[in-house]
């Protein structure tokens, strides 16, 4: 590589060694980047321009959430306004290039300071930039307000590498967990001694209503994750040792959205956003927004509890309770032989 | 060329001791290797970044490969990357993150640190200032050498079974502190902490130094407010370094604890492999802090220096005072002291509190005006120039376009609420890259350009320049604009690859043009690689002042010695930018020309400093204050 550059540039040398380099050469060499540099500011801003443009589809994510709309707002708000000043001050950065390029009998002025245009510059964009704050800070705060209580309330957990959805169940509270109690069949840690722990149950999709407001409680068992909801304009770490949450509106059921895209086969996705080793990229959750809450309750009406799904359980849970937990778990009172067995690990304990 | 060589001092015969002292007496170790000279040092660091450029520049086109061109069969690699290639022939999703992790650790600490910083503030410092050497020769070398020494573990760490860490450059934790979360988080995990312990000793030993330097051994006449842009940028990169790197230093530390000592400082509540850790109680968003605390002032200490670089060429070579040099500084300064209270806006969807995030986002965007004010500054500069375009020109512009383009879209990012969509998508890649990566990598080059004659006596050849430019300035452009669309489209950072995705599976076309532009702009960095080999040895010879330009070290002997001048130290008696002042024979008069020898273009209150200089009595060589 470096050897035939090598062999090039000696041929090179030679002969402008034969032409004999001269200070006119040096001059149009000059030229040619001036003008270099004006073709390059027009045709990268047509290019700019001719892409966002012809391919805004390409790269807009439909919306489908009340805050997203005020996100996307802002965003292009921000846009029209950056565009503006960046257009500006390109186009008069590569018109000073290529005008005020070297002549030989022209001198440069000798302009070293002017405080007025200083403070003009230092003063409007300071100015549009609160601007921008202040819209963006007022929907910042109301993004992370608290939700409110009768916000449906779901559970998302990251680990490596895939995502599970824990909903609270009857009593839209979701039950302790602790970590410790993790295995392979409580995946969640449910800490069974507490009864709201009974109803809830496990889901590997996303379900969500529309037009109800969306609490998500956000945590990881191993390392970071991120919940990336990228139609809902909605991201959150997932942070072993702690939760943190979400509060969102989805506006467009997957049915609408089937309608707007005109693709039948369209759904949303949930994404992990933060590195988490080797199979980040796969931690695909498929998301399922029902057309109304009542098919949404419908739906939650129809998921079995985890501890109907892992009877074995109930022997985790204290003998007095047990009754109580079979109840608020849905496990058929009469599917005798569970709570039997339930009973004699007891004893036998 | 006219160019000036004016020493008012070289005639006298008294203080010329220290020419004597400084003689070359040394053999080949003292004088290449473990040399105490800043001009070698200077030279050492910039070509061991150089080929942590390279490194670091190869390991981004093999992941772009993979982005670029998912379905290519790269069995070819094998020779190079043997395991890591999977039976098909693809690179493995864990070696993946490791490219990107080691791209990052590299390009921002090996290269834009240590490569840019090292090499300028080392070389121009004494030499633009007035001084001999560095304020400690010894400390200076050392800092040299525990940074080769953090080299070698890093470059070593590329070659473990294992793999070198591959959490990301950010190594946030668990991810980087489990072994079993992946391979990347053990030996090499260890050995990346080990050099970045190393790397901060190595980076404070420089930066104490340079502030030292600069604070203690200006020569006779240089006030603070004759300084160089340069000099500033490196002062004030220096304190940042000085204040932030410790921080970093401090979470590596912890880290370690917590893998090696079972500590808990970021580890809490995590069922791993089948097993529950016994940690509680830490926080992986602690360590996010303390990471940028030092992170985000690190923006400053790799831009800062590209800033200095660029006001010190576009004003030489625009043949007009730096325009608002009061301002620059002032700018410089602003920046220097926001960048120590932005650094949670990394962190506004990590699980941080809210009402953080409000004041980061107010603060954030605070530090957008003193940088829009450098851009006005520099454009302000350009106009009714008498532009030449020289090979570091050319890229001093290039620097402005990438640091307008990429600056500008850190009023999206630092709006907490925008950022909900875009943080870790493409578009903050695209961000970054433009206004940290590709500008202070520009700088890094336009400074190589300008200072080469004076760095090793020859001329880089200017027509391989301009290519390398063009070649260059297109490419980065095309690798990364188009990642605007492909980050607000949504697509994350850090995947291996987006094809399980409905909503990302879009941009082939896109990412193959990224990745086509991404090898073209690596192969263009051969022909500055040449130019630089080649201008070493078979260079034309440079004149003492090529550039025509104010600063101190165009002063010097073409090939300076130890001690940089042979006799005097120039007294200094002006700023640096009196560029095609009106009245003026010529378009420049250098620092060290009198105001008495130029009637002719003084400006009234500088007709009023020439007795002053009489009262001095150093005009006359008869320099009895100094020393």
């Amino acid at each position: 590589m470096l050897g035939i550059l090598y062999f090039i540039f000696r041929i090179g040398n030679l002969v402008s060694l034969v032409k004999g380099k001269n200070e006119e050469e040096s001059s149009s060499a000059n030229a040619v980047n001036a003008y270099l540099f004006l073709l390059f500011m027009i045709v990268g801003l047509v290019a700019f321009f001719w892409y966002s443009f012809a391919h805004f589809d390409g790269y807009n994510l439909p919306v489908a959430s009340e805050h997203g709309e005020v996100t996307d707002y802002l965003f292009w708000v921000t846009m029209a306004v950056s565009v503006v000043a960046f257009t500006l001050i390109f186009i008069v950065m590569f018109w000073f290039t290529f005008k005020y390029r070297y002549e030989k009998d022209r001198k440069a002025a000798f302009f070293a300071d002017n405080h007025k245009l200083e403070i003009v510059w230092t003063v409007v964009p300071a100015v549009v930039l609160a601007l921008l704050i202040f819209s963006g800070l007022r929907a910042w705060d109301d993004i992370t307000d608290e939700a409110s209580k009768d916000a449906v309330v779901v559970e998302v957990i990251g680990q490596q590498f895939l995502w599970t959805a824990r909903y609270p169940g009857k009593d839209n509270l979701l039950g302790k967990h602790n970590y410790k109690m993790i295995d392979a069949s409580n995946e969640f840690g449910l800490d069974l001694s507490e009864e709201n722990t009974w109803d809830d149950f496990k889901s590997l999709e996303l379900h969500l209503p529309k037009g109800k407001e969306i609490k998500l409680v956000i945590r990881a068992k191993d390392v970071l994750h991120s919940v990336f909801l990228p139609h809902f304009r909605v991201k959150m770490d997932a942070v072993p040792g702690m939760h943190t949450t979400f509060k969102f509106i989805v506006t467009k059921s997957t049915a609408d959205m089937r309608a707007e895209t005109g693709n039948p086969n369209f759904n949303y996705e949930m994404a992990c956003a933060e590195i988490c080793g080797r199979g980040h990229f796969s931690m695909r959750f498929p998301v399922f927004v029902h057309d109304s809450v009542e098919d949404y309750e419908n739906w939650l009406k129809s998921q079995e509890t985890w501890l109907k799904q892992n009877p074995d359980y109930l022997k985790r849970i204290p003998a007095e309770k047990r009754e109580a937990a079979i109840v608020k778990s849905g496990i058929p009172a009469d599917s005798k032989e569970a709570i039997q067995n339930a009973a004699v690990t007891v004893t036998l304990n | 060329m006219a160019t000036i060589d004016i020493h008012p001092q070289t005639s006298t015969h008294h203080h010329d001791d220290h020419a004597h002292e400084h003689e070359h007496h040394g053999n080949f170790w003292t004088n290449y290797v473990f040399s105490e000279d800043h001009k070698v040092i200077a030279k050492q660091f910039l070509i061991t970044g150089m080929a942590w450029a390279l490194i670091g520049g190869v390991l981004s086109v093999l992941f772009r490969l993979q982005l670029g061109f998912p379905d290519a069969d790269l069995s070819w690699l094998k020779p190079i990357l043997g395991g890591w290639l999977t039976p098909e022939g693809k690179i493995d999703p864990e070696f993946y993150l490791a490219l990107v992790t080691m791209h990052g650790t590299i390009m921002v600490f090996f290269v834009l640190t240590a490569g840019l910083s090292g090499t300028f503030s080392n070389f121009l410092i004494p030499l633009q200032i007035g001084a001999r050497d560095m304020a400690s020769g010894f400390m200076n070398m050392l800092s040299y050498w525990f940074f080769f020494l953090s080299s070698v573990i890093m470059f070593v760490s590329l070659f473990l079974s294992t793999g070198p860490a591959s959490g990301g450059w950010v190594i946030y934790p668990p991810l980087s502190a489990l072994p079993q979360a992946m391979q990347g988080s053990g030996l090499g995990m260890t050995l990346w902490l080990v050099a970045m312990a190393i790397f901060i000793a190595s980076s404070l030993l420089g930066s104490i130094n340079y502030i030292s330097t600069v604070i203690n051994m200006r020569t006779q006449g240089m006030s603070f407010t004759r300084l160089p842009l340069t000099i500033w940028a490196f002062f004030f990169t220096a304190i940042i370094g000085i204040l932030s790197f410790p921080v970093l230093f401090a979470a590596a530390l912890l880290l370690i604890f917590d893998r090696s000592f079972g500590t808990s400082f970021y580890l809490s509540d995590i069922y791993i492999g089948g097993e529950a850790l016994p940690n509680q109680g830490g926080s992986p968003i602690l360590f996010q802090h303390l990471f940028w605390f030092l992170g985000h002032p690190e923006v400053y200490i790799v831009l800062l220096p590209a800033l200095g670089i660029t006001s010190e060429i576009i004003a030489t070579n625009s043949r007009k005072p730096i325009f608002g040099y009061k301002a620059m500084v002032g700018s410089m300064l602003f920046i220097a002291i926001l960048s120590f209270v932005v650094w949670a806006h990394h962190m506004f969807v990590t699980g941080m509190n809210p009402f953080l995030g409000s004041i980061f986002t107010l603060l954030t965007l605070i530090i957008a005006v003193p940088s829009a004010v450098k851009i006005f500054n520099y454009v302000t500069t350009l106009w009714k120039g008498n532009i030449r375009f020289t090979s570091a020109m050319l890229f001093s512009i290039g620097l402005v376009s990438f640091f307008l383009t990429g600056g500008i879209t850190g009023i999206f990012l630092g709006n907490s609420a925008v950022d909900i969509q875009l943080h870790d998508t493409y578009f903050v890649v695209a961000h970054f890259h433009l206004v940290m990566g590709s500008a202070s990598f520009f700088g890094m080059v336009a400074g190589v350009y300008h200072w080469f004659p004076k760095m090793f006596g020859r001329m880089m050849d200017e027509r391989l320049g301009y290519v390398h430019f063009w070649f260059t300035f297109l490419g980065v452009y095309l690798v990364f604009f188009p990642m605007h669309y492909i980050g607000i489209a949504g697509f994350p950072r850090r995947y291996y690859s987006w094809t399980n995705f409905e909503t990302f599976s879009g941009f082939a076309d896109l990412n193959m043009l990224v990745s086509v532009a991404a090898i073209f702009t690596l192969f263009a960095q051969f022909i500055f690689l040449f130019n630089f080999i080649y201008s070493i040895f078979r260079g034309k010879a440079a004149p003492a002042n090529p550039w025509e330009s104010n600063t101190l070290e165009w002063t010097t002997p073409r090939n300076p010695g130890h001690g940089n001048w042979p006799g005097e130290i120039p007294t200094v008696y002006r700023w640096p930018y009196d560029y095609s002042k009106p009245g003026a024979k010529e378009d420049f008069i250098p620092q060290h020309i009198p105001y008495s020898e130029t009637p002719e273009s003084n400006l009234p209150h500088e007709n009023e400093l020439i007795k002053l200089e009489l009262n001095n009595g150093s005009i006359n060589g008869e320099n009895k204050t100094h020393h």
